[in-house]
Formats: C-alpha cells, sequence, structure tokens
C-alpha cells in the first residue's frame, strides 16, 4: 500500500475558486460535472414529485392540464439530457477513464474543461426556458405541434439541449481519443477493465447520434421561429422524418444511458465475488454490439405511426436481436457470482439490483418490440414502466453504485457502511413498488401523460406515488451521508475494498497527476486470486 | 502509429509532452481527434441529406424545376473557388512539413482570402433570390416560381438551410486558418508548426467536400 500523502492530492492542489472553474485536471471537471448533474437530478425530481401528487387521485385537482403537461416535459428532458446522458461518463468517466488507463490525463483536458463549460449554457438555456414558463410538448418534441401550435418555451428548450449536446459530442470525441493513445505500457485492450469497454462503446454513441438530435432541434426551431414547413404537413412536410430522425439518436441514446452502468456492474461484481469476470471477451464485445444494434432499431417507436408494414417488420426482428448481448452480460455476470467469495457490501447490493431491474426492463422491452403486441400497449403506463425499468432500475441503479463503490477513491473517505446498504435496499423496494404496477396499469390501458384517469387505476397509481416516496429518500439519504463523509469521513487508504485496478493503486484521493511513475501493467483485468472451488 | 505498450516506449517517455508520452503520441491523438470529429460531422450534415433525398423522392419533380431559380454560373464559380482553396490549404500542409513558416503563412492567407470570395459570392446570391421572392419564409413574400409551391418551399428551405450551414462551417474554417497564419507570422506556434496545420487542412478539406454534394444537388438537380 502507498503511503498517503494528504497535502498533494487533487483535492488539495490550489483552493482558489479559479483554481477549479480553471481547471484541466479531469478529477476535478468530474466534481465539477457531479455537483452540476446533481442539482439537474433533484430539479427534475421535483417534477417527478409533482407528477405523482397529481396522479394520487383519479380527477385533477393538484395542477391544471397544462401545468401537467410542463411537468412531465421538464421532467424528461432535464432527466435525460441534463443528468442520465452526462452522468456515469462525465462524472465516472471523466474521474476514473485516465486512472484505469494509467494515464495522467484525458487526450484534450481543455476541451474537456470547455465541455463542462458547454453543458452548463446549454443547461442555464433550459433553466431559462423553465422560468418562462417551460414547455409542453414532452420531451420528443414531435412536430407539428411543437413547431406550430405549442405555446410554451419549445425554442429556448431546444437551445439549451443543442448546445448541451455539443458538450456530449465533445466528451465522446475525447474518451475515444483517449483510450486508443493514453494506455499504460502493457494495457492491451484485452486487459482494459470493461467499464473502459462501455466507455468506448457509449463514447462512440455520443460522437455518432448526438449531431443528428442538434441538427433536428435546429430544424424544429427554424421551423417554429420562421414558419418553415420542414415537417408540416399542411405545408408538403412530412412529419414522420422528424420521428425517424429523432429516434436515430433517441434510441441510441438509451444505450448511451445503460451501458456505462453495465460496465460499472462489471467492475463491481468482479469485486465483490472476488472473481475474474466471466466471459470477458463476451461482455467487451457484447458492449459494441449493443451500441451498434442501438443504430438499427429506432423505427420499433413508429409502428403504430404509420410507417410501412415491411419496416416496421424489420426493426421488430433487429429489436429482438438486441436481446442477445444484453443476455450474453446477465448470464457472464450471474455465472461470475458462481463460486464466488460474495460480500454485500453497498456497492454490490446496487450491482445486484442493476441486474434484477434491468432484465425485467429488457424482457419487457421483448413485449414492445413484439408488431402485434405493441399495438395494444403502445403509449400506456406499460412502455413508461418498461423504460424506467432501464432508465432508473438500470442507469441510475448503476450510477449510485459506482458513485458508492468509487466514493472513497473520489473523495479519500469512508462513508457510513450500514446507512449505505439500508439505502441501496429501500432504493429497490421503492422503485419496484412505483414502477411495478405501471405495467400492470398500462397493460389494462391507462394511456400516459395523462393528467386525469379512470378511477379504476386509483389503487395502481397510488401505489406508484407510495414508492416514489421511498425512492425519494433512497436519492435523498446518499445527498446527507455522503455529504458527511466527504469532509469527516473516515479515511480510507488507497484501496478499501482490496480491488484489482489500476484507479486503486495510487492514493485516494489520488495526487494531481495520477500516478507518481508511469504504471506497466502486466496481467489481465479483474486479477483476483481464485479461491479453490 | 505504434501503441504504447512495450517498456522501451516507457523509456522514451522521458521526452513527455503534456499528458502525452511523446511528441508522436500527441501527433497520433490530434489526428484521431479530427477524424473522429469529422465523422460527427457526416452525421450532422448526413441527417440534412437525408431529408433532401426524403423530399426528393417525394417530389422529384417540383425539385428539379424549382433548381433552375439558381445560377450554375455563380454555383460553378464557387466550387472552382473552393477546389482551389483545397489546393493552397495543401500548399500549406507542405510549407508547413518543410518548417517553411512565411510561405506557409501566405498559403494559408490566400486559401482564408478564397474562402472568404466563396461567402461573398453566396451572400450575393441569398440576396438575389430574396430580391426575387425566394425566401420561403413566413411574411417576406414568398413568390413561388412554380405550380408546386409546397415542394418548391421546402427544396428552398433546404437550400438555404444547407448552404447556410456550411457556409457557417467555412466562416469558421476562415477564422482557424488567418488565426493559424497569424501565430505562425508571430512565430508563436511550437517546433512543430505543422500539426495545427495538418489538422486545420482535414477540416477545411471536410467543408469543401460538402459543397462538393451540396453543388449538384441543389444547382444541377434540373440540368
Amino acid at each position: 500500500m502507498i503511503a498517503e500523502n494528504p497535502t498533494k492530492d487533487y483535492l488539495h492542489a490550489g483552493h482558489s475558486v479559479s483554481s477549479w472553474l480553471g481547471t484541466t485536471d479531469h478529477k476535478r471537471i468530474a466534481l465539477l460535472y457531479l455537483f452540476s448533474i446533481t442539482g439537474f437530478f433533484f430539479l427534475a425530481a421535483a417534477a417527478a414529485l409533482a407528477i405523482r401528487i397529481e396522479l394520487l387521485t383519479p380527477e385533477g385537482d393538484f395542477v391544471s392540464a397544462e401545468t401537467y403537461n410542463r411537468l412531465f416535459t421538464i421532467h424528461g428532458v432535464i432527466m435525460i439530457w441534463f443528468f442520465l446522458i452526462p452522468s456515469i461518463p462525465t462524472v465516472l468517466g471523466n474521474f476514473l477513464l485516465p486512472l484505469m488507463l494509467g494515464a495522467k490525463d484525458l487526450a484534450f483536458p481543455r476541451l474537456n474543461l470547455a465541455s463542462w463549460y458547454i453543458f452548463l449554457i446549454g443547461g442555464l438555456f433550459t433553466l431559462a426556458a423553465l422560468i418562462a414558463g417551460g414547455v409542453d410538448t414532452g420531451w420528443t418534441f414531435y412536430p407539428p405541434y411543437s413547431t406550430h401550435f405549442a405555446e410554451s418555451a419549445v425554442v429556448l428548450t431546444a437551445t439549451g439541449i443543442f448546445i448541451a449536446g455539443f458538450s456530449s459530442i465533445i466528451t465522446g470525441l475525447n474518451f475515444i481519443v483517449t483510450i486508443h493513445t493514453l494506455r499504460a505500457p502493457g494495457l492491451t485492450w484485452f486487459r482494459l477493465p470493461l467499464f473502459v469497454w462501455t466507455l468506448y462503446a457509449t463514447s462512440l454513441i455520443l460522437a455518432l447520434a448526438t449531431p443528428v438530435l442538434a441538427i433536428l432541434l435546429l430544424l424544429v426551431a427554424v421551423e417554429r421561429i420562421g414558419g418553415m414547413g420542414i415537417f408540416n404537413p399542411l405545408q408538403g412536410g412530412d412529419p414522420l422524418l422528424f420521428q425517424h430522425l429523432f429516434w436515430f439518436y433517441s434510441h441510441p441514446a438509451v444505450y448511451i444511458m445503460i451501458l456505462p452502468s453495465m460496465g460499472v456492474v462489471s467492475e463491481t461484481i468482479t469485486c465483490f465475488a472476488r472473481k475474474r469476470l466471466f466471459g470477458y471477451k463476451s461482455t467487451a464485445f457484447a458492449s459494441l454490439a449493443i451500441a451498434g444494434y442501438g443504430f438499427l432499431v429506432w423505427g420499433h417507436h413508429m409502428f403504430t405511426a404509420g410507417q410501412s408494414a415491411y419496416s416496421s417488420l424489420i426493426f421488430s426482428a433487429l429489436s429482438f436481436l438486441v436481446a442477445i448481448p444484453s443476455a450474453i452480460k446477465v448470464f457472464n455476470w450471474t455465472a461470475t457470482l458462481y463460486k464466488g467469495s460474495i460480500s454485500l457490501d453497498t456497492p454490490m447490493l446496487y450491482a445486484l439490483g442493476f441486474i434484477g431491474l434491468f432484465t425485467i426492463g429488457g424482457l419487457t422491452g421483448l413485449f414492445l418490440a413484439a408488431l402485434g403486441l405493441d399495438v395494444h400497449i403502445h403509449d400506456t403506463y406499460f412502455v413508461v414502466a418498461h423504460f424506467h425499468y432501464i432508465m432508473v432500475g438500470g442507469a441510475v441503479m448503476g450510477y449510485m453504485g459506482g458513485i458508492h463503490f468509487w466514493w472513497p477513491k473520489i473523495s479519500g473517505r469512508r462513508y457510513n457502511e450500514s446507512m449505505g446498504r439500508f439505502t441501496a435496499i429501500i432504493t429497490f423496494v421503492g422503485f419496484n413498488l412505483t414502477f411495478f404496477p405501471q405495467f400492470l396499469a398500462g397493460y389494462l390501458g391507462m394511456p400516459r401523460r395523462y393528467w386525469q384517469y379512470d378511477p379504476s387505476f386509483q389503487a395502481y397509481q397510488f401505489m406508484s406515488t407510495l414508492g416514489a416516496t421511498v425512492l425519494g429518500l433512497g436519492y435523498l439519504f446518499p445527498l446527507v451521508y455522503l455529504g458527511w463523509s466527504f469532509f469527516r469521513g473516515p479515511r480510507a487508504g488507497a484501496n478499501p475494498w482490496e480491488a484489482a485496478g489500476l484507479e486503486w493503486q495510487t492514493p485516494s484521493p489520488p495526487p494531481k497527476h495520477n500516478f507518481s511513475g508511469t504504471p506497466v501493467v502486466n496481467e489481465e483485468a479483474y486479477a483476483y486470486p481464485e479461491y479453490p472451488g | 502509429m505504434p501503441i504504447l505498450n512495450t517498456l522501451d516506449d516507457q523509456v522514451a517517455a522521458s521526452g513527455a509532452v503534456g499528458q502525452f508520452p511523446d511528441r508522436m503520441e500527441e501527433r497520433h491523438a490530434s489526428f484521431m481527434g479530427m477524424w473522429a470529429f469529422l465523422a460527427t460531422e457526416m452525421l450532422f450534415f448526413g441527417a440534412l441529406f437525408t431529408a433532401y433525398a426524403v423530399y426528393r423522392i417525394h417530389y422529384g419533380e417540383a425539385f428539379t424545376q424549382t433548381s433552375k431559380v439558381l445560377s450554375v454560373f455563380w454555383g460553378a464559380a464557387n466550387t472552382a473557388i473552393l477546389l482551389v482553396s483545397s489546393l493552397t490549404v495543401a500548399h500549406a500542409v507542405r510549407a508547413s512539413r518543410l518548417k517553411r513558416k512565411a510561405e506557409c503563412g501566405l498559403w494559408l492567407g490566400t486559401s482564408a482570402l478564397l474562402g472568404l470570395l466563396f461567402l461573398g459570392i453566396k451572400i450575393m446570391e441569398w440576396a438575389t433570390d430574396a430580391r426575387e421572392g425566394h425566401l420561403p419564409w413566413g411574411s417576406l413574400g414568398f413568390n413561388p416560381p412554380g405550380l408546386h409551391p409546397e415542394a418548391e418551399r421546402i427544396f428552398l428551405n433546404l437550400y438555404f438551410i444547407m448552404t447556410g450551414i456550411h457556409g457557417l462551417h467555412l466562416f469558421i474554417g476562415i477564422g482557424l486558418l488567418v488565426s493559424l497564419a497569424v501565430r505562425m507570422r508571430r512565430n508563436r506556434l511550437s517546433d512543430a508548426p505543422e500539426l495545427p496545420v495538418e489538422i486545420a487542412g482535414l477540416y477545411w478539406h471536410f467543408v469543401d467536400i460538402v459543397w462538393i454534394f451540396l453543388y449538384p444537388l441543389f444547382y444541377l438537380a434540373g440540368r
């Protein structure tokens, strides 16, 4: 173990405001992102809370229909573009990628800082839109409603997302180049931790899908401002073209959210089962396969939108294929647990929760990819439940697990382990209580985005609101005990989990330049000693 | 380009450049960054080309008719200007590799001037279009040139958006070349001046290639 040197770590290498706001240190930029996206998360969560209060009763009595539309739109817009998309890549990715590669920093440190400022400017535009009354189109911005009829801050919001998109692109490019060029001596591609593989796959999507969204939002904005008819059927435009381009980005975007979480799970499972990952290569290639297939399945969002039946058939078949690499991962993680020496620390509880919830989310995705069944459950709470199982049960559980796993590395301190475990468990319970009833309500016909509903659905909605309250506590507690730990927690030491991986071989928190010398790698990832079966 | 994985390379790392072990790796990373960025740009324009393709299939006849309102002469002139500018940029890259800084600055300046000439002609074309009522927006007095006002409106929408975004890219390119030329003149570039010139050159050629597609799609569609 390397001795601690608390005076020279990245947290203490300069205390001025400019040493933070002008930093090019990937670790400090990760913290800047952590604070920003945490703020956005709780803002969007507040919108969700208001939605859940409204839905307690079948009548629309808490907010007006108009306000309700704005609430679910702002919830979606901020959660997706200002929390989920940046979450793991910009916080854990920024912090860990150079450490895992044995590098001093990312390939383009100044661009990395620029990406945070661009993200922040995009966020300010979106907040300005919120102050200007919000936006009521749903996060999908479908024309012609968004371009010709909506009486809300569409252009301002679209501008915010457009700007934030460039921050995504820059992060993606930076990660791709870094992984190619800054691996430590001996760190070959197949010795990389799987978290790096998932970041690589994610970065490919960030770099190749985001520009399509950018141009699309630009078209929506100019159509709205100038009355041009690119997507307006009354002016000869094709609204379906918008949907094609939108989902060409937005379907891969789901994999931007879930892939890094899968990486976190691979790191966590191996550490807390004290085993090498079962099927390293198949897990690595599964990440690339998910990223690749992700670009070929967008049409499954348009089965009922008037798309040709032959297109739908092919999109349906391709969507089923995504299940294969996803299942490979789930089976590999499960096989890793087999005969492992398992300890159920906080990060492990999140990882196990992820596997269960992701499996449900993935399998219900197959329901939706089936042409016939989709007609019945399209635009119902079934869809809402499905994508929350992927995005919250999958992506956010992975993010929370990752934060807990690497917290001692980031802060140099331990948190209260019992609080951590308790929170992981109530998050899991609260999540299921919130979203499982929505599968049932959706299957029985409860449409999404409705402000009032048939009283027969009230029991399901009540359970959801109850669960959301528990889930909310699961997100508030870490704010308290991690915040406390940051200043008062006991020192963690370099490697509190006794984990493999380069990031654990430098002090916690790491020194400004990460390693005292360039590390040399001569073994594969997850080199945990195998226990005799 | 060798991937850094031997101990020899680690020894060579004594000549580290920032986070890079050596200058070769910095060069490798810079090129890869620009190529990856150009892939992003391809998808950016790709969405617009997709929109063009969809509407060309919907409204083929009207598209070819409307394209006749554009001036082939000025379109062709601009194509020639951009192609020549790519040649001058290639000369700038060559001069930078030979460390001939003054010559390189001259070529960069020439290329930037050609870019400005292109933009000047483009703006003149847009102004002519506006005078003749071809601006397809709101209450700007759109005067459809033919019998399919909706399709003509979409053609002209796409024309203004795509050439506009291309023009913006060119404008950024001109800024890049000018700043490089100035830094070259003031000797502000490192002892490897060819790296930023080559990177900016890649971008310039890309913007040129986009125009190579825009020109036939809009100006030659009806001929």
